[in-house]
């Protein structure tokens, strides 16, 4: 028999193949169902009633991108923070001190990057 | 032969769990529409079925027999993985939630990480339905809604350290267990209510519904799906909000934990607090749907760096100090 420990993680895979199997079915059963009359108009990309104005593969605003990037920092610091809240009891007072200066350092980081404006949307 | 069995008795546990988890999201849909015509003096959908309970079972039913449309110019094969993935993820999310203290399909210890990490990777089916929809307003919707969703996920991260110092566990089971004595509602009150907004953020309900706002970008990433892929969307979509409101009642309304331990109360099975409470909290959702108006986008991002997510962290040094100094760490040695 498999042990407790992958045996949990054994369900989790079965669901995830479970819950593809029935999302592909009920495309699948869609695709089986409906009725399928295709037309140019029908096909063309949405854009208010007019033929669509260019590729929309287009350049965004770089906000986004920096949104994104500030997204990757401090989920890092949250994968930090996650081992750090479960062993603080452990730890003591060296490991509570060092999750502080980190902190610290980030929320000077943070501080400037408010100062530069990279959170202001306008 | 006894794998084959294990087997079986995993499809038998998980069919147990998918099913009533789909049943619950059409009577969710449908309890959801009603709060809304009732706050604003509508009947909301009464005639399919006693009270119109099966409205939204009609609805998939329609979907599954309207015509598939895909734009010519879209990638077709991202275009039809996205609605998959989407639907796949809100629903595998389950696995980990405990309604009971065995009724659980997969208690692993890192539980919250699992919770954390799949309902992070919802924004994918979003960024790729609408990237591949090839059209401009799908394709503004999720960038959007991938830039939305990114930054309140920073704050629910914070918030979910916050009960982890309390807890010092990440299995779900641990979480609802040591609520015992108090519901972490009350020490973190401020942290529940950062939560729930989040939450509503992050499921691209109202008031945040910025993605689909309908009067800028006609439906946001799902402009362009039609038939049972939009369908699953929004399928998706509402296993999300259940989900969070899920999570929202094991991290701070005590799970399954009856709310009063006397003779009475503790009767009713535990399943039904859990279920009583994640109704407790859809119902709010579904108020602050029709009653707050929506925000702006530049509000939405503001709130979510400017003030969630320097709250929250403040708070994080605030309860391990607090704990550390009073000695009332778990774990502690």
């Amino acid at each position: 028999m498999l042990s407790e420990f992958l045996q949990n993680y054994f369900s989790i895979i079965i669901f995830l193949f479970i819950a593809m199997g029935l999302s592909v079915g009920f495309i699948f059963l869609n695709f089986l169902l409906s009725p399928k009359k295709p037309d140019p108009e029908k096909l063309s990309a949405f854009e208010s009633g007019f033929e669509a104005f260019g590729d929309s593969r287009m350049e965004f605003d770089v906000r986004f991108y920096l949104v994104a990037i500030l997204f990757i920092i401090f989920d890092l610091e949250i994968a930090f923070l996650f081992p750090w809240a479960i062993s603080l009891g452990k730890i003591g007072l060296l490991g509570f001190w060092s999750m502080m200066i980190f902190l610290f350092i980030l929320t000077i980081g943070f501080i400037y990057e408010w100062k530069k404006g990279a959170l202001d949307w306008d | 032969m006894n794998y084959l069995f294990l087997l079986f008795n995993e499809i038998y546990k998980i069919l147990f769990l998918l099913i009533p988890i789909l049943v619950s999201v059409a009577l969710i849909v449908w309890f959801d529409r009603r709060v809304w015509a009732f706050v604003q003096k509508r009947r909301g959908p009464n005639v399919v079925g006693p009270f119109g309970l099966f409205q939204t079972v009609a609805d998939a039913l329609k979907y599954i027999f309207k015509e598939i449309i895909i734009p010519a110019s879209a990638n077709k094969i991202i275009f039809i993985l996205a609605p998959i993935v989407t639907m796949t993820l809100a629903l595998i999310a389950w696995a980990v939630i405990p309604f009971s203290e065995e009724l659980v399909l997969s208690n692993i210890n890192v539980g919250i990480l699992y919770l954390f990490a799949i309902s992070s990777l919802g924004v994918y089916g979003i960024i790729m339905g609408g990237w591949a929809s090839n059209s401009k307003y799908p394709f503004l919707g999720s960038i959007r809604s991938a830039a939305q969703m990114v930054s309140y996920e920073v704050s629910i991260g914070i918030i979910i350290v916050n009960v982890l110092l309390c807890v010092g566990s990440l299995n779900l089971k641990d979480i609802v267990l040591a609520q015992k004595n108090i519901w972490f509602i009350i020490p973190l009150f401020p942290m529940f209510v950062i939560f729930f907004i989040s939450a509503l953020a992050e499921t691209n309900r109202p008031p945040f519904d910025l993605p689909e706002a309908e009067s800028e970008l006609v439906a946001g990433y799902q402009t362009e799906y039609s038939g049972m892929m939009y369908a699953m969307f929004w399928l998706g979509e509402y296993a999300n909000i259940l989900l969070m409101c899920a999570m929202g009642s094991i991290l701070f309304l005590g799970g399954w934990l009856s709310p009063i331990n006397l003779y009475p109360f503790n009767l009713l099975p535990s399943p039904f607090w859990m279920i009583l409470k994640i109704l407790l909290l859809f119902f709010l959702f579904a108020l602050v749907k029709a009653i707050v108006p929506r925000y702006r986008f530049d509000q939405l991002m503001r709130l979510g760096w400017k003030v969630f997510l320097p709250f929250s962290l403040i708070w994080v040094i605030l309860t391990a100090s607090y704990l550390y100094y009073f000695g009332m760490l778990p774990n502690s040695t």
